[in-house]
């Protein structure tokens, strides 16, 4: 291959390094109305009186809107294909507000400072209700977060507002009681995930404005374009022939942008004025009224022989969607899909769970998906059994781990046809040297180094769900424009499609230009999350340029004279076999721009029935300080089974970047509330993020299986690569403590108060 | 009130408001690779030079800096493609959103010390977050960059 498994430079690396006016809020018209939100200071009320006639009279006020002025139908934010299995439990703005920062009003005007004002001068009136702050106690709680008679649930989720419930449902394979009552050793522990913040660092913004033809065009900084359009023609009744969507370079996505947190409010402003509008959240807003990871709380039970051979896996979660639904549905499924295959060695196993509506802030989509909670459950689980049986993590896992070959009854009963998982874990053990380091060794100065290790897998796609698509057109100089609505967010999948184009056309990389992603011009894609862009996307890169050159090679034969089959055909010349004669691709091109009937350019969709996971190994070594509980991240050795890697640069980043914020969320990040609902972790001053000081060494390797329905042997790699932090860095903490913690974050107070 | 100020090479006189932060004072004067990331002086995306130190814009009243010259990575932008080739080599660039303020902050660690440790490296650019690359890539890129540059900046770069 001349192109896939390069470590190409990413077409808009100059853009960005040299600080160019390539995002939403750098290319906003300068006349935009500023839209900014008045928010709930209650985490449950109905809103008796709101007052804004004096706010509407500060100078410089173009709108202010209430739950009056807007639409009484309900829809979600979340960007799932239709019908989406989040319920329709939202309105752009709502008399009942169900968490501390839900938005009462919107307010327009032509500057900051009169906002601002207008702001502090609507008088809102509430009545406060008890809230749901538990969600150990939502389940059949008599406060219902949703009690509204026009809530609804498009998919069969298991969901009742007049419960408190999301979702439910259980899923099994095998009599897993039978099982375990067999077993010599079961394990039962209970594992708590708190929320994450994905703290991109470009925050929520949109910005609007109506075009010529009085469309309303919608600039925002999203993974889903297309799925923006529908959720803007739902909260607005609008047609979708009536709306564009489109997205510029992203400061960073991680799922945060797979919904559609800010769009609607500037949306209805210029739809309803008519003039350009923007918001543009602040870093407070995008920690307080967000899409942060779900939490978490899943109970495992293990059951193994005596010999170390895992017979069953029993696993409930219970999840927190928070005052709506958006992911709620779904990402909870991954905690047991996406964990319990990892051990091929089952004879059965049940998932079962609960997700469960509270009065906090929705949770959404966060890299990972579930999965990571799950992963952190059970890999934490199999890491205290090791210990029980007396045997090595890594041979317990060896022993037990899923295979090339082997179906998955978890994971929907795919067959894994390319796993590489066992050379990833070897491989793992042997970077961070595991033999001579397990568990412990005490350094004499205060200081114990361990280590821990953890394995994950992922998807590669919503099988049988999503849709991507690319459209490739020849020019008349023989470079190509590729348009796409998959969303590069900064990992660089602009760049990887594009390879994938020039592998197939046998071009240089740079002869492809691509635009997107747009939804007036993109061909449909459901956009870029669940991993699917270099897998799904990646395929209809693939199938349109072979079609393309096809269409190519016939034109070639036209002017050629001669039949297709005598034609040879290089990517750049094609020639006919029995005169010799040739033309090159430019002069196919110039001919197609004239008196020609057949267009070079191929619109071609994908979506799969499978979705074959990436596999990886994780294993840490840290430093732990016995007086303070401080934990130093010393190396971490990560492995990762993607398939082919397209591009070596994009993957180790990928996995350097989710190993950081893996550790993060580990040790100290944390999204907690005050006994009244108020969210605590409202700024970067209390929520830290790692820096560059507390990540310590990453080191990256891949051991590629070929993945046979995937481009050029590809699967994923943007999310699985955030699931091995959490469990391994609590194995090495119990490894160098002799305590579990079995709650995220693992924070230095927990370790120094839990170790004496 | 009335300030000039030199920026990025050009004198500006202006009336502006007492309140206005310099980052909001650069923005409007189309300097668009200073981004704001938070309202608490954490991540580092606004970094730029105050008199040729780093500082943050978001932390800085514009009427301080009546008087003094402020650049930004748009009167920088030979030094910015040259180290930044550096960091795209690496594919560290991801999202861009957090690299004006890193690139300002580590042109500015060059001009300091020619020859830092890795250790340095860190320290100084620790208050310069970034989400996307769990910062090896951006090391490595610094590092070559380093190494480039103590072979006379002779390698050929794209």
């Amino acid at each position: 291959m001349q192109t896939v498994g390069q470590p190409i430079r990413k077409k808009d690396a100059e853009a960005l390094v040299t600080g160019k006016p390539v995002f939403t809020d750098d290319l906003a018209m300068k006349d935009c109305l500023i839209v900014k939100l008045l928010r709930s200071p209650h985490a449950n009320a109905m809103l008796k009186k709101i007052k804004t006639d004096t706010a509407k009279l500060v100078p410089g006020i173009e709108a202010i809107y209430t739950w009056e002025d807007v639409p009484k139908h309900r829809f979600t934010l979340a960007g799932q294909t239709y019908p989406e299995p989040s319920p329709y439990d939202r309105l752009i703005l709502d008399r009942h507000v169900r968490y501390v920062g839900d938005p009462v009003a919107i307010v327009a005007g032509e500057n900051e400072e009169c906002v601002d004002r207008a702001l502090k001068m609507i008088k809102a009136e509430y009545e406060v209700l008890p809230a749901v702050l538990d969600f150990h106690t939502a389940k059949d709680n008599e406060v219902l977060v949703h009690p509204e008679d026009n809530w609804k649930a498009l998919c069969p989720v298991g969901a009742d507002n007049q419960r408190n419930l999301c979702a439910e449902e259980e899923s099994h394979a095998g009599d897993v009681d039978a099982v375990l009552a067999g077993c010599d050793v079961i394990l039962e522990e209970t594992y708590h995930v708190r929320a994450a913040q994905q703290t991109m660092m470009e925050t929520f913004r949109t910005v609007c404005y109506k075009d010529a033809y009085g469309r309303l065009n919608v600039m925002s900084s999203s993974q889903i374009v297309y799925h923006v359009r529908r959720i803007l023609s739902n909260a607005l009744g609008i047609s979708k022939s009536k709306i564009r969507v489109f997205k510029p370079r992203i400061g960073g996505g991680f799922g945060a942008k797979q919904t559609a947190v800010s769009e609607i409010y500037p949306a209805f402003v210029t739809w309803m004025t008519g003039k350009p509008s923007k918001i543009i959240f602040t870093r407070e807003e995008t920690q307080t009224a967000s899409s942060p990871r779900h939490e978490m709380e899943i109970t495992v039970k293990l059951g193994a022989d005596s010999e170390g051979n895992i017979q069953a896996i029993n696993m409930y979660t219970l999840s927190n969607t928070g005052a709506y639904g958006e992911h709620g549905p779904t990402t909870v499924g991954l905690s047991g899909h996406k964990s319990i295959p990892l051990y091929g060695s089952l004879k059965a196993h049940r998932f079962s769970y609960d997700v469960v509506y509270t009065n906090q802030m929705s949770a959404g989509a966060y890299r990972g998906y579930g999965a990571t909670q799950g992963i952190f459950a059970l890999e934490s689980a199999v890491n205290e059994l090791a210990e029980r049986l007396h045997m090595d993590p890594v041979e317990l896992r060896m022993k037990n781990m899923v295979r090339e070959g082997q179906v998955m009854p978890a994971y929907y009963g795919e067959t894994a046809n390319s796993c590489a998982l066992d050379r990833c874990l070897m491989r793992a053990a042997e970077m961070i040297g595991w033999k001579e380091k397990y568990p412990c060794r005490d350094m004499g100065d205060g200081k114990i180094r361990s280590v821990g290790i953890a394995m994950a897998m992922q998807g590669s796609c919503i099988s049988s769900v999503d849709v991507g698509s690319a459209t490739v057109k020849l020019n008349e100089d023989g470079s190509y424009m590729m348009s796409i609505a998959a969303a590069d967010m900064g990992t660089g999948c602009d760049t990887i499609l594009a390879q994938i184009a020039a592998e197939s056309l046998e071009c240089p990389v740079g002869n492809i230009a691509v635009s997107g992603a747009d939804t007036d011009t993109s061909p449909y894609d459901s956009g870029s999350y669940a991993s699917s862009t270099t897998y799904i996307t990646g395929t209809a890169v693939r199938h349109a340029c072979e079609q393309l050159r096809e269409k190519i090679c016939s034109q070639a034969a036209r002017m050629l004279e001669c039949g297709a089959e005598e034609l040879e055909y290089d990517g750049n010349v094609a020639k006919d076999v029995k005169s010799g004669k040739t033309v090159t691709l430019e002069e196919i091109g110039v001919a197609s721009m004239c008196n020609n009937v057949q267009a070079l350019q191929v619109t071609e969709s994908y979506s799969s029935p499978v979705s074959p996971p990436p596999f990886m190994a994780g294993a840490v070594e840290i430093e732990l300080d016995k007086e303070t509980g401080q934990v130093e991240i010393l190396d971490y050795a990560a492995v990762v089974d993607c398939g082919t890697v397209v591009n070596p640069n994009l993957a180790r980043v990928q996995t350097e970047g989710a190993l950081a914020q893996g550790i993060g969320m580990a040790l100290y990040e944390n999204v907690q509330y005050t006994d009244k609902g108020k969210l605590l972790n409202n700024s970067l001053m209390q929520y830290k993020i790692p820096s560059r000081l507390d990540v310590g060494r990453l080191r990256v390797e891949f051991e590629s299986s070929y993945e046979p329905t995937g481009p050029f042997g590809a699967k994923s790699i943007g999310e699985i690569v955030i699931n091995t932090p959490a469990p391994a860095i609590a194995h090495a903490i119990a490894n160098a403590t002799g305590s579990k913690f079995r709650e995220l974050p693992i924070t230095s107070e927990k370790i120094a108060m839990g170790a004496r | 009130m009335q300030i000039s100020l030199v920026l990025n090479g050009k004198k500006i006189t202006e009336e502006i408001t007492p309140d206005l932060l310099l980052i909001d004072f650069l923005r409007n004067h189309g300097c668009y690779s200073v981004k704001r990331g938070c309202e608490t002086s954490n991540c580092g995306l606004c970094t730029v030079f105050l008199d040729k130190k780093p500082v943050l814009s978001c932390s800085v009243l514009t009427a301080r800096t009546d008087g003094h010259a402020i650049d930004t990575l748009e009167g920088l932008q030979d030094e910015a493609k040259e180290f930044g080739a550096f960091i795209a080599d690496q594919g560290a660039e991801q999202c861009g959103f957090c690299n004006p303020g890193m690139i300002m902050n580590a042109i500015a660690l060059f001009r300091e010390n020619a020859d830092p440790t890795d250790e340095e490296i860190k320290e100084y650019l620790a208050g310069n977050l970034c989400r996307c690359s769990g910062y090896e890539g951006q090391l490595r890129g610094i590092r070559a960059f380093l190494e480039y540059k103590r072979q006379g900046g002779a390698s050929c770069r794209q």
